[in-house]
This record gives structure tokens, C-alpha cells and sequence, in this order.
């Protein structure tokens, strides 16, 4: 049975009050992930992939169709609040921009007790202090450097490593990260792709990657999707995808994302 | 050897920065030598914050507080003249250089474009500027002339920026920047706000316009290697306000020299067998403070090669083959 699926899902979203545009932005798209897997969904701005991943973390309720994580419809069977947030301690998100993703006014050590409490766990007492020791050491960054302080006191490679070692205290079944490391620059992205791929190596964490990147999606995945206008038009392992593209899409991409080793010709 | 189009010989420029009276002073651009030759394709390539937008200013001699000349000579070689640019006051270099010598595509192609004009008013005012008495009809003919050279609708000039595509805007930049045919054209991340299909055809304009010559040179300023593996002919590579490498781009990316750019393109990802074959890498550490950067080379703290001169001395830019230019201590014979 595989972890995730998603089933005929659309999102058709209504703007205006007296005379309502619809803009579908999810139409109609099924795909399974399983345990222990990769899976990036790639499409550029407007495809539709973000909304997808908002609905996989409950966050937007779709128009129609089915997410069903481990046996469990997430729209139709989580009823309680006591429900909801056992799913988000099996689920868990990481965002595009870091910064965003903490309160200025508290000091980054809030984000990581507030997962420990989650899951029960006094993070005064010394098991919780060890747990976030061990958490930021996991994830490459020193204990002292990084607690006590505030999030404008970081780089953005450090404040994305402080929401990894979050996803490695709460150990999610699944991990939604949109666009992971586009904020990040250029030379410290590794690092933290390694940490994805260290996750799924260690505790078997399944990751689905929403970006734009072909290469990093080329890199990271399994398998990879690729999304435009809403649907899945093409999907594949990296190799056989970058190799064989099915739709036109996905060639016009290919042909169009710089790459490192060839030239182009230029026509 | 072509004939030189632009040199900075031994740049600095500083941001100063001041709250009460505490003065930061950031060295962005540190002492930098760059020559630009006719022909040349050069992308300037470096993490953010290293100084390569600062550096496509200073080459402009586009300079607004709080950014400082501080010293150094920035040279255009204009047929037979020499300008002096950072002898020139601004009134000349506004007049008779920006636009008809050296211009730029600055990074947000829709703030460019004043929106509450139609893109024809937008052309004549600019050509107005440089001068005054132009013929107005002469004017939009060229502009449309160079419209259809780069592939846009002659319907274009009579829009408004906000009717354009992100892609579209940006080439409406490119022949506005280049009507009046400059010698150098500084494109300053171009193409990153776009997508990549969009990306592409902008680049493919760009090449255009540099291979039916209307422009001599590009300078094309990027935090992307791959992007500039495609378009130049020559990368730089700058680090914390230095120019740390400088070299053909099929030499630079098949063997880089400088431990920084070798980590810089081991980072990069493309969907290509080869990139899984290398695996990827990333530089520890965070590029250094400006206001207080460290002794010797600025790279020191993140090599792993870094040696005990690495910490006190500052390397000097050698020439290691013909055209390969390295700051390292690695490579210098003792």
C-alpha cells in the first residue's frame, strides 16, 4: 500500500464577489508516493505545484478529489483537533524563505521546544535539552553557536537547518518542503540537500520536493513529476525523464534549462 | 589581441555606512583589475553579496551615495579616445557615455519601464536626453527597425509595460538599452526573475544582438555558472570584493584552479548524467563580513587547502596559462 495518495485531486479557486472568475489551478491529478521515497514535483510559477502541496498539508481544502495518507482520507477523516495534530506530527512542511518561517520576536530555541511539546516531551528537562542538542548536531551546526539567539541572527543556511533538525526531533513520515533551498545560496545548497537524502537513508523519511529547478529535482528524486497547468503531464525516473521525455513540455524544459557540461548551439 | 574596450585598474569602492557616529565602511569592490576586450563575452559570476553589482556600477561610474569611489581608474576606450571615467562629472558621463558608449540591463526589467507611459514615449524621452533635437519619427522607425531584429512585434512600442510578459519586458529593455548603439552592454542578472523557458529566449536575444553587432562586448553579471557556461566566452569569479579567477569558460569549468570556484561549480545542479557522477558539494562556512574582512586571502576561513601565508598575505592574481588568471596561493611558484 503506498504512504500517499492522491487521487483526482482539483482546486479550482473563485475570484471576485458578483461576477466570480474560476481559475483552476490543480485539475484533476492522481499520483502514489511510497515509503522511504523521493518525489519532486516540478512545474514553473503558476503550475499549480504549491497548491498541491498545501492540500497534501491540510492546509488548503481541495475542490474535489482524495489525499489519503496511510489508509486515512486527510479531508474527510480528520475530524478533531486531536486528529489534525497527530497528522502534522507525521507531516511536516519546510518552506521557501526561512526567515519566514520563525518569530522575529522570540529567540530560534521557540521553534524546537514547540516540537517537543508536540510530541509530549518537557523541553526544560534534560532529556528535551539533549534531544536538541543531538537534533542541531545532526543537521551540521553547533548547539552553542545557534541557541539563545534570534532568527535576524542567522544565515539562511542556518535557519533552514534549524527547521531539518525540527523535521529530525518530531522523525515526520513525510516531509513537504517548497522549495527547499532557492533562498539559499548557491554554495551552501548542498549541504542541506544531503540532509533530505540523509533523513530517507536513516529513518526511511518520505520527502515530496515542490520546485521550479530541474537540476535539483534531477539530482534528489526517485522519481520525478512534472507539473503544467495544473496537471501531471510527464513523470519518471530522473534518468529516463531527462533522457525520454514523453510530453512536449517537458522537452521545451529540457532544451531551455542551462546546463553545465554542454553547449548549446544556439541554432 | 582585439583592442581593449573597458579597464578598472586596482578599483575600490566602499558603501559607507554611518548610524550616529559610528562609520561602517563595506569594501565591496577591494582592489580590482579587469580589462574588457572587443569581442569579448565575459560573465561575472559570484555569490550574493560579493560585489558584482557594485562592480557593473563602478564600471559605469554610476556611483550614488552611499557608494564611494575610493581609488583606482576606470578606462573606456572609445575608438581612438580614452575616456577617464571616474574623471568625468556626471553631467557628461549622463550626456554623451551611459546609452551611447557603455549601457545596462538593470535586474528588474519592470521597474525599468515606467508604467504610466506607452513604451514609444518611454524611447523618444530617452533618446531626447542625449539629444534634444532629434527627429522624433526617426527615432520610433529605429526602434521598431531594432524590434524586429531581436523578434518583438512592432505593435510593442505602442503598449503600456504592464500589456508585456515578464520575457517580453525584458527585450523591450534590451533594444532600448541598446539604440543607440554602445560599444558595451552590462547585463546585470537579466534573466532571473524569469522562468526558463522565458529565460532562454532572452539569452537568445541577447546573443542576437551581440552577433549582428549593434553591441562590441557583454558584460553579463550572474549568480548563475551554468546560465554563463552557455552565453560567455570568458568568466570571472568574484569573492568577497576580489576577483579570485579569470579565464575561458571551457577551461574554468572543465579544471577550475581557485579551491572557491571549484566548490562554487561542484554546487551546481543540472539535469545531467555528469553532475550525478560528481556528486555535489557545498563550501562550509559564510562568506566573510565586509566591514571586516579577514587578513590575507578573504578565503581563507572556508579552504580547505588554506596554508599558514594564506593568513597573512593577500595572493596576487597570477597568469598560470595563457588567459588563465588565479589568486591563490596554491599556484604560485616559490
Amino acid at each position: 500500500m503506498p504512504m500517499l495518495e492522491v487521487r483526482n485531486l482539483t482546486k479550482i479557486y473563485e475570484m471576485g464577489f458578483v461576477r466570480k472568475r474560476r481559475m483552476v489551478a490543480v485539475n484533476d491529478i492522481s499520483f502514489d508516493i511510497k515509503e522511504g521515497e523521493i518525489v519532486s514535483l516540478v512545474g514553473e510559477s503558476g503550475s499549480g505545484k504549491t497548491t498541491t502541496a498545501k492540500i497534501i498539508l491540510r492546509l488548503l481544502p481541495p475542490t474535489s478529489g482524495n489525499v489519503i495518507f496511510e489508509g486515512k482520507d486527510i479531508w474527510r477523516d480528520i475530524k478533531t483537533h486531536e486528529e489534525l495534530k497527530e497528522y502534522w506530527k507525521k507531516v511536516h512542511a519546510v518552506f521557501q524563505d526561512p526567515y519566514a518561517s520563525y518569530n522575529p520576536f522570540y529567540r530560534i530555541d521557540r521553534v524546537l521546544h514547540q516540537a517537543l511539546e508536540l510530541m509530549g516531551i518537557d523541553p526544560r528537562s534534560t532529556e528535551g535539552r539533549n534531544m536538541i542538542k543531538e537534533a542541531l548536531l545532526y543537521v551540521g551546526l553547533n548547539p552553542d553557536d545557534i541557541l539563545g539567539k534570534y532568527s535576524h541572527q542567522l544565515s539562511g543556511g542556518q535557519r533552514q537547518r534549524i527547521m531539518i533538525a525540527r523535521c529530525w526531533l518530531l522523525k515526520p513520515k513525510l516531509i513537504v518542503a517548497d522549495e527547499p533551498v532557492s533562498m539559499i545560496d548557491a554554495s551552501m545548497r548542498g549541504a542541506i540537500i544531503k540532509l533530505f537524502m540523509q533523513l530517507r537513508d536513516d529513518y526511511k523519511t518520505t520527502t515530496i520536493f515542490i520546485t521550479h529547478d530541474l537540476g535539483l529535482a534531477y539530482y534528489v528524486s526517485d522519481r520525478i513529476l512534472v507539473m503544467y497547468r495544473g496537471k501531471i503531464v510527464d513523470q519518471g525516473a530522473p534518468d529516463e525523464l531527462i533522457k525520454k521525455p514523453t510530453h512536449e513540455y517537458t522537452k521545451r524544459l529540457l532544451e531551455s534549462v542551462p546546463t553545465l557540461y554542454k553547449k548549446w548551439t544556439w541554432e | 589581441m582585439s583592442s581593449l574596450v573597458s579597464e578598472l585598474e586596482n578599483v575600490r569602492a566602499y558603501y559607507r555606512q554611518s548610524f550616529g557616529n559610528i562609520t561602517r565602511v563595506v569594501r565591496v569592490v577591494d582592489g580590482v583589475s579587469l580589462k574588457i576586450f572587443e569581442g569579448d563575452i565575459v560573465g561575472i559570476v559570484g555569490e550574493s553579496g560579493c560585489g558584482k553589482s557594485t562592480l557593473a556600477n563602478v564600471m559605469m561610474m554610476n556611483i550614488k551615495p552611499p557608494l564611494q569611489f575610493v581609488d583606482g581608474a576606470v578606462r573606456l576606450y572609445a575608438g581612438d579616445n580614452i575616456l577617464e571615467l571616474n574623471k568625468l562629472p556626471i553631467e557628461v558621463l549622463r550626456e554623451r557615455v551611459w546609452g551611447e558608449e557603455i549601457a545596462i540591463i538593470p535586474q528588474a526589467a519592470l521597474n525599468a519601464l515606467m508604467p504610466t507611459i506607452r513604451i514609444r514615449r518611454l524611447i523618444l524621452d530617452i533618446v531626447k536626453s542625449h539629444d534634444p533635437d532629434v527627429d522624433e519619427n526617426e527615432v520610433i522607425s529605429r526602434a521598431v527597425k531594432r524590434f524586429k531584429e531581436i523578434g518583438l512585434p512592432e505593435h510593442v512600442i505602442n503598449m503600456y509595460p504592464f500589456e508585456l510578459s515578464g520575457g517580453m519586458r525584458q527585450r523591450v529593455v534590451i533594444a532600448v538599452a541598446t539604440l543607440l548603439n554602445p560599444r558595451l552592454l552590462i547585463a546585470d542578472e537579466p534573466t532571473s526573475a524569469l522562468d526558463v523557458i522565458t529565460q532562454k529566449m532572452v539569452l537568445k536575444t541577447l546573443v542576437d544582438v551581440y552577433k549582428i553587432g549593434i553591441i562590441k562586448s557583454i558584460v553579463f553579471i550572474t549568480h548563475d555558472i551554468a546560465t554563463v557556461r552557455q552565453i560567455a566566452s570568458r568568466i570571472v569569479v568574484m569573492y568577497a570584493g576580489k576577483i579570485v579567477e579569470d579565464g575561458p569558460v571551457e577551461d574554468i569549468i572543465a579544471k577550475p584552479l581557485h579551491p572557491y570556484t571549484d566548490g562554487l561549480i561542484r554546487s551546481v545542479l543540472t539535469p545531467e548524467e555528469e553532475v550525478r557522477k560528481r556528486g555535489i558539494k557545498h563550501i562550509p562556512g559564510q562568506p566573510p563580513d565586509l566591514a571586516n574582512p579577514p587578513p590575507g586571502c578573504r578565503f581563507h576561513p572556508r579552504c580547505p587547502f588554506a596554508m599558514d601565508i594564506c593568513r597573512r598575505e593577500e595572493p596576487p592574481a597570477v597568469e598560470v596559462e595563457k588567459g588563465r588568471f588565479v589568486a591563490c596561493w596554491l599556484y604560485m611558484k616559490r
